[in-house]
């Protein structure tokens, strides 16, 4: 039997080698294309992960991260410039009017071709059904728990109706110009999935569906949520460019400093003052910029020294916003007013520069020295910055100038009872210092001083009331003209700022800290901020 | 011994019930409303009706208490006000990881412990003594949350050879205790959550043993020949049913103390629930979550008490 000699292929070594190198090139390329947008892992101060229901709780924080990656609502935000204000854009509605023959009555036009991450498709039986879901309890979508989370946003809205399938008309309670700014805070829902699950909302909350930039990957509750990119996003230049967004819960600041400077994480929300050398020196980026926040107290006008307008402005001459600047290791803006001076309607408002000896002199003439008051304060929240050194400071400056400041201390929920209840609930209190997101004109301006809104019905908490302010709120809301409503909103914030509304101390400049391998993160000068260009090398 | 048990059963009962009215009520002397996290700035009396309705807080509490009770026998505790999950659910689950730190924390504690302080015992007065009796008080006396910081900026921001965070590269619901990498994070938490324990746990055998070597039969045992390794042994064995009780009590404490620790280094425990629960005034899961771990510390002791019945005759005869 003849065996056949091994044929010895002289070109097969060099063929398989060949082969073996162009396998390796391939998978090398799947490999880096995969990761080539990296994974962003966020440490966010929140205590938990806000709810994937719809509205996010967790305040701004919670919108930031999970409810418009998740979601979109008819109205959006401009977040992609970092060198000037924010303003509304159009969302999943292209265009908004007022009908001419009825101020009360928006037509919202729908972007069409929108789809949901289940695949059906957004139009206006969807916008008439979450407005159920957050406003109708015998509907079978009704949810409790979204309708206390949206209430403040739907506070003048009457109705919604279908006009066809790609337009709804939104009936207002009473005429108000400014009112499509509410429609930029209620995302819209996926009815499909919320029928499909039979309104188990926990269930939804572990399957959310909604028209925004990502979809749901994964979430273990109180611990991680794992979003991915919506290929499918409506908006092509918003689709995000890292490949998977993790948001970790770190209420604890040292915690969050500490996973970034040992690499758990590459962006954290808030490090401390005292802590951005250190971060600094590491090689992290420190990314700040204004945005419209002001750290401030909100005054009693019912009971109390502060009805008198001269002890008003006394508080604000105590003031030496300086040291407070430096107190917070210069992450923070001097405050003069209700709103930064980037915004549109800043204007020229009166500017209570640091001037004891003027306070005491007011005080002195108001007959109030000295003048003793009831500061309610928090040991943390939202936006509450560094609040007991902070407080401290002020309450030393305000003594300096005659005040006798007594605080009552307390935690960030009992603070909000005492701001929701209003002076009628505690009329003691002759102040309380809660930080505001100034995000619309409405909050920022109009709502602190207007009648209607007086607590609890509305954020006038001290139950301020003007007749000429009064009259420039009733003039703004019926003021379509653009350029009009400005000016109006402008000599508006001018006014509350001679009446002294609140005792004004220091803007936030919303520091975070982000590893050096984070790239193309533009800080917007908002509350919200674009996740979608960041990228992780 | 099953008649034993079963009185310590009877007696477990109205202690349980009492801990249910403490935790029930306590959450209501607490200033605030339940509802604040949930309730919308503007909201209107007639809304919070609705709200408190929809959330049960609308009955008067006596009736509030009963059917709570009533649910919780069943196993249910209501959902959560912040997340609307099941607060079971998050008990439980919460419960398991800080089980799982208790777990490796109690019998390193007790290796650790239980030996510094025999050897202390044996040489009392000595310098070997002296020095358990420094690391013990050092052990007891150190924040443990401080002690957890410092260990987070030495091991994981100087030197990164532990992760700072968290459980597990994927989170808790992918933690295996087979995975090296997944075992890193746990180091930093046990340690710092032994540190009291071993204290403890060296102080109390330390007085044992010593005390039980100037007993009559140790006497004995040497007059009768025994070498001196065998009359330790008979020492620690007398000396275990008190350090068994205090080791009990400290897993008590650790199951339901780890709040500080579990919020340094995010483990997402019962503690971590709790400290949550308090800021957000989550009351069904601050309800639920105290009362299980003050039943698991009544289980516990009960268990304790029957493991020192079991080792001691002495107890068993009383």
């Amino acid at each position: 039997m003849q065996i056949a000699p091994s044929v010895s292929n002289p070109n097969r070594p060099r063929r398989l080698l060949r082969f073996l190198l162009g396998a390796c090139a391939l998978v090398g390329v799947s490999l880096s294309q995969a990761q080539a947008g990296g994974v962003l892992t966020v440490a966010m101060t929140a205590g938990d992960i806000p709810v994937t229901t719809g509205t996010p709780d967790q305040g701004f924080e919670g919108f930031r991260f999970v409810g418009w990656s998740l979601y979109d609502a008819l109205v959006g935000w401009d977040l992609s410039k970092a060198d000037k204000p924010s303003d509304i854009i159009p969302g999943l509605a292209t265009s908004w009017s007022i009908d001419p023959n009825d101020h009360k009555r928006w037509i919202f036009k729908l972007r069409q071709g929108v789809k949901f991450h289940d695949g059906c498709a957004f139009n206006a039986d969807d916008v008439v059904w979450n407005y159920a879901r957050m406003t109708d309890n015998k509907s079978p979508q009704f949810f409790a728990q979204q309708f206390a989370l949206n209430r403040g946003y739907m506070t003048n809205v009457a109705n919604i109706e279908k006009v066809d399938d790609f337009t709804v008309a939104i009936t207002t309670k009473f005429v108000e110009s400014l009112f499509p700014y509410t429609m930029s805070y209620i995302p819209m829902v996926s009815r499909c999935r919320a029928e499909e699950l039979k309104y188990d909302w926990n269930a939804f909350a572990m399957h959310p569906s909604g028209t925004g930039p990502y979809r749901f990957d994964r979430m273990i509750p109180r611990e991680r949520l794992e979003l991915v990119p919506n290929k499918d996003y409506w908006n092509p230049a918003r689709v995000p460019h890292q490949d998977r967004m993790i948001l970790i819960p770190m209420p604890e600041a040292a915690t969050r400093v500490a996973a970034l400077l040992s690499g758990q994480v590459n962006f954290v929300e808030a490090p401390p003052p005292d802590t951005i050398a250190r971060l600094k020196s590491a090689g992290m980026q420190i990314v700040t910029n204004v945005y419209p926040h002001n750290w401030p107290f909100t005054l009693n006008f019912v009971k109390g020294p502060f009805t008198d307008l001269r002890v008003r402005q006394a508080a604000n001459y105590a003031l030496n916003r300086a040291d407070f600047v430096e107190l917070l290791g210069g992450l923070a803006t001097e405050e003069y007013a209700q709103v930064p001076p980037f915004m549109p309607y800043y204007g020229k408002p009166v500017r209570y520069e640091f001037n004891a000896k003027k306070a005491t002199e007011l005080l002195k003439a108001a007959k109030c020295y000295p003048c003793e008051i009831t500061l309610a304060i928090s040991t943390s929240g939202s936006g509450q910055m560094q609040p007991l050194p902070m407080n401290d400071l002020l309450k030393s400056q305000m003594e300096e100038a005659g005040f006798k400041v007594n605080f009552k201390v307390m935690d960030w929920n009992a603070m909000l009872e005492i701001a929701r209840g209003g002076v009628d609930k505690f009329p003691d209190i002759d102040g309380y210092n809660g930080s505001r997101a100034l995000v619309d004109p409405v909050i920022a301006v109009i709502k602190p001083v207007a009648k209607a809104y007086w607590s609890p019905a509305g954020a006038n908490w001290g139950h301020f009331y003007n007749a000429d302010i009064e009259k420039l709120v009733a003039d703004i809301f019926t003021e379509f003209d653009d350029a009009k409503r400005m000016a109006l909103l402008t000599k508006l914030h001018e006014a509350e700022n001679e009446q002294a509304i609140m005792i004004f101390v220091v803007h936030d400049v919303n520091p975070r800290a982000l590893s050096p391998h984070v790239k193309g993160f533009v800080q917007s000068q908002h509350w919200f901020q674009d996740m979608t260009p960041i990228s992780v090398e | 011994m099953l008649a034993l048990i079963l009185r310590r059963l009877f007696y477990a009962a109205p202690i349980a019930l009492g801990v249910s009215i403490v935790c029930f009520s306590l959450v209501y002397l607490a200033p605030g409303d339940p509802l604040q996290a949930v309730m919308p700035a503007d909201v209107t009396p007639d809304m919070v009706e609705m709200i408190k309705h929809e959330y049960g807080f609308d009955k008067p509490i006596p009736v509030q208490y009963a059917l709570w009770l009533w649910r919780a026998l069943q196993g249910d505790f209501g959902l959560s006000i912040g997340s609307r999950r099941p607060v079971i659910v998050d008990v439980l689950g919460s419960l398991q990881n800080t089980l799982l730190l208790t777990s490796f924390a109690v019998p390193i504690a007790f290796v650790i412990g239980y030996s510094l302080g025999a050897i202390a015992g044996c040489f009392p007065g000595r310098w070997l003594d002296r020095i358990v009796t420094g690391f013990a008080v050092m052990g007891v006396s150190v924040p443990n949350y401080w002690l957890g910081i410092v260990m987070v900026i030495a091991f994981a921001v100087e030197l990164s050879w532990l992760p700072a965070t968290g459980m597990g590269p994927r989170g808790s619901d992918a933690f295996s205790i087979f995975s090296l990498d997944d075992l890193r994070y746990l180091v930093m938490p046990v340690f710092t959550l032994s540190m009291v324990p071993v204290g403890i746990i060296a102080r109390s055998t330390r007085a044992a043993v010593a005390e039980i070597r100037g007993q009559d039969f140790v006497v004995t045992l040497r007059a009768k020949g025994l070498s001196e390794i065998a009359v330790i042994r008979h020492v620690l064995k007398n000396a275990l049913p008190q350090v068994l009780a205090v080791m009990g009590l400290q897993f008590g404490y650790l199951m339901g103390g780890s709040i500080l620790i579990e919020t340094v280094f995010t483990w997402p425990g019962s503690g971590f629930l709790l400290a949550k629960a308090i800021i957000n005034r989550d009351i069904p899961v601050l309800q639920g979550a105290i009362l299980l771990l003050s039943l698991v510390f009544v289980a516990t002791n009960l268990v304790v008490d029957l493991l020192q019945s079991a080792i001691d005759p002495r107890i068993r005869r009383a």
